[in-house]
């Protein structure tokens, strides 16, 4: 099992025909994902010839989903664009829309959000900023490296990208169910309690891994949740301690304002909330690891 | 991007909410001139993006410009928690019948927008938010629908404002809103919102922070950043297209990923705790390409900053291979030449790892010490900053 992408997940790429779409197309294809087709306005009825396979270009996610059974799209479209993607997505009620794509407005991601809430959530939204949903050996949906470990009994759901590698890299002996890079935006569409909520429900995870940082409060809000929801462990990890206050981190979501959205207090949450927290991402492997062999 | 109440102010007037007349002045005599032009009394206000102006002795009531120019003097170049004043705010001196509060900003939590009201203006809306939370009226606001009359008069009924002044407080709230989404804000606030004896309302104050994703869409903001103020460093990074932030330590970072910089940080002072102290000196992320013109602006920026002992490149080769950052490391090297004077430890895992450490040790760069684990890394760097200290 795996959450929210597997074997049988048939996926379109918006921005297929871009240089970003067309380059993680190709890997996605070499991890085994199965990529349909693609989407573009402007290039509706072209094929285009990515990793050896021919892929149709159709004009929107509604045709795109008619034509081929897809499930899920992958979108990499420009920021400028980026609303109005994730809009035609949801109004296609596509099942699951990872947005990969940094750097929209928030503004557009509170208006598709609000849209999608509209349309009675039938679109899981993952993104946007974010690296995209692995379950690895099964399928592969976003620009997360397929070679860096193989399935296993983790699950993994993390605000960052390279951290997400990072901790895939250092329990690449145990491996994955799913890892789930959620975004490092202000406003995203799957969260992290999403993502426990579906770890927990899932038979093959058995331990789950948590990687948060400054910004908003939603590590203390997970940590709410393991309280009251989650019965596999939990381990954690958060980035940020030494972040000055008032100063954007990198992600558009990383910011402590005031005194709220410390690395501290997100610690304690989960601490509070029995998660055990690693000082760096190398402890938090090793209490993963201790969880898994126990 | 924090703006200065007087940029607030003029975004105010362009989308037609009711503004004090007045100008901005960098020197007493404009001050005067503004102060001339308003004519009768003026207030003269330290524009600095901090709270606790007033008790700072930033705030000050002239009777005519002559002594408006006098308090300019007096205020420009004050130091308010750290911000020097550089510029003053010359406005009319307003009566005040009553002070509101009101303000829209990004809900994180609900991923939506929130408006913010309450009849009791004036303070900080932290203090007010915790010493009267029932006078402060949290609502909701959906992105798609946005605030017509009738919504912030719903708004403004529940944060208690008088029956008799909502209708002409609900017709300011709408231009807040379609100030807040024309210039993609992520806070618009007025405090105080004020009423004056003639009942009309006037926003006296405003705090606005623009979302810097929607840059694109704005390039009038660009004029918006106080380039005086920036730190030189961070100044140059930025000019590099570099995500760097300066901070106050020896050991110079840089990573590729927001969340692995961050991490890599909060590693170093860890490190730092067993080796005197020394603390990070910056953030710096190179992001997914770090190709070798990337790394040399990068380090050619941490190397600039004279507080930076010895330099900590941790990068995980996720999409990036670690032999495209090496060669970028070993390239940077030879563009900086003689400029390049601090230690370099260097961690590299990830795509193409046993490339890189071989490019790596190929060069044998006297600078560059290669560590395999993050953690031990981050230790050499901090014991060598300690050392250069």
């Amino acid at each position: 099992m795996a959450i929210f992408l597997n074997e049988n997940s048939k996926i379109i790429v918006q921005g297929l025909t871009g240089s970003e779409g067309t380059k993680h197309a190709t890997k996605m294809l070499a991890a085994g994902s199965n990529i349909v087709g693609g989407v573009n306005a402007r290039k509706a009825g072209q094929t285009v010839t990515i990793g050896g396979q021919e892929l149709t270009v159709y004009g929107t996610v509604e045709e795109a989903m008619k034509a081929t059974g897809a499930d899920t799209s992958v979108i990499f479209v420009p920021p400028k664009f980026a609303k109005d993607a994730v809009i035609e997505a949801i109004d296609a009620e596509i099942g699951l829309a990872v947005v990969i794509t940094e750097g929209i407005p928030v503004h557009d991601s509170a208006y598709f959000w609000a849209h999608a809430v509209a349309k009675g959530n039938k679109t899981r939204i993952i993104g946007p900023n974010c690296p995209g949903v692995i379950s690895p050996g099964k399928s592969n949906a976003g620009i997360i490296p397929a070679n860096i470990t193989g399935p296993g009994h983790i699950g993994l759901v993390s605000k960052s990208g390279t951290l997400t590698y990072q901790m895939m890299y250092e329990l690449r002996d145990i491996g994955f169910t799913t890892a789930v890079g959620i975004g490092g935006d202000p406003v995203i569409g799957t969260t992290h309690i999403d993502a426990l909520q579906a770890f927990e429900a899932d038979p093959d995870t058995k331990v789950i891994v948590m990687i948060g940082e400054i910004g908003g409060d939603a590590e203390e809000r997970a940590a709410d949740y393991i309280k009251a929801n989650v019965t596999k462990p939990v381990v954690g990890y958060v980035a940020g301690f030494t972040a000055p206050e008032g100063k954007t981190m990198g992600h558009a979501g990383a910011i402590v304002s005031g005194s709220s959205g410390t690395a501290q207090a997100k610690k304690e949450a989960l601490e509070a909330a029995g998660v055990k927290v690693g000082k760096t991402p190398t402890e938090t492997a090793e209490l993963a690891r201790k969880e898994i062999l126990r | 991007m924090d703006l200065y109440e007087y940029q607030a102010r003029d975004l105010f007037a362009a989308h037609g909410v009711p503004v004090l007349p007045g100008a901005v002045a960098s020197n007493p005599e404009e001050a005067r001139a503004a102060a001339e032009e308003i004519g009768g009394q003026v207030v003269v206000k330290a524009q600095v993006k901090t709270g606790g102006r007033g008790k700072a002795g930033g705030v000050k009531l002239a009777q005519d410009p002559a002594e408006a120019q006098e308090l300019a003097e007096a205020i420009l170049g004050l130091d308010i928690k750290g911000h020097v004043t550089r510029r003053v705010l010359v406005t009319e001196a307003s009566d005040i019948a009553q002070e509101y509060y009101f303000s829209f900003l990004l809900d994180r939590a609900n991923r939506t927008f929130l408006a913010m009201a309450s009849a009791e203006g004036g303070m900080e809306i932290e203090q007010l938010a915790h010493e009267r939370p029932e006078a402060l009226a949290k609502v909701a606001v959906d992105p798609i629908a946005g605030v017509d009359k009738a919504t912030a008069t719903a708004i403004l009924t529940q944060g208690g404002f008088p029956a008799e002044i909502r209708e002409q407080a609900a017709e300011v709230v709408v231009k807040l809103w379609e100030t807040f989404v024309a210039e993609d804000a992520t806070l618009v606030e007025v405090n105080p919102l004020v009423r004056d004896p003639q009942d009309r309302i006037v926003a006296l104050d405003g705090k606005v922070t623009l979302d810097g994703n929607a840059a694109f869409r704005h390039p009038e903001h660009e004029q918006l950043v106080d380039t005086q103020a920036e730190d030189p460093l961070e100044a140059k990074a930025k000019a590099k297209d570099l995500n760097y932030v300066k901070l106050d330590g020896e050991v110079g970072i840089i990573g590729n990923g927001a969340g692995l910089v961050m991490s890599t940080l909060d590693v170093v002072a860890y490190a730092g705790q067993r080796h005197g102290g020394v603390k990070p000196a910056n953030f710096l992320d190179i992001g997914g390409g770090a190709s070798a013109e990337v790394m040399a602006a990068g380090l050619d920026v941490i190397l600039g900053d004279p507080a930076v002992k010895s330099v900590f490149v941790n990068v995980f080769g996720g999409i990036t291979a670690c032999d495209a950052v090496a060669t970028g490391i070993v390239e940077a090297l030879k563009i900086l030449g003689d400029e390049a004077t601090k230690p370099l430890v260097v961690r590299l895992d990830g795509n193409n790892v046993e490339e890189g450490r071989a490019i790596l040790d190929r060069a044998n760069h006297p600078l560059v010490t290669q560590v395999d684990t993050m953690d031990n890394a981050a230790d050499k760097a901090a014991q060598l900053a300690a050392a250069g200290a």
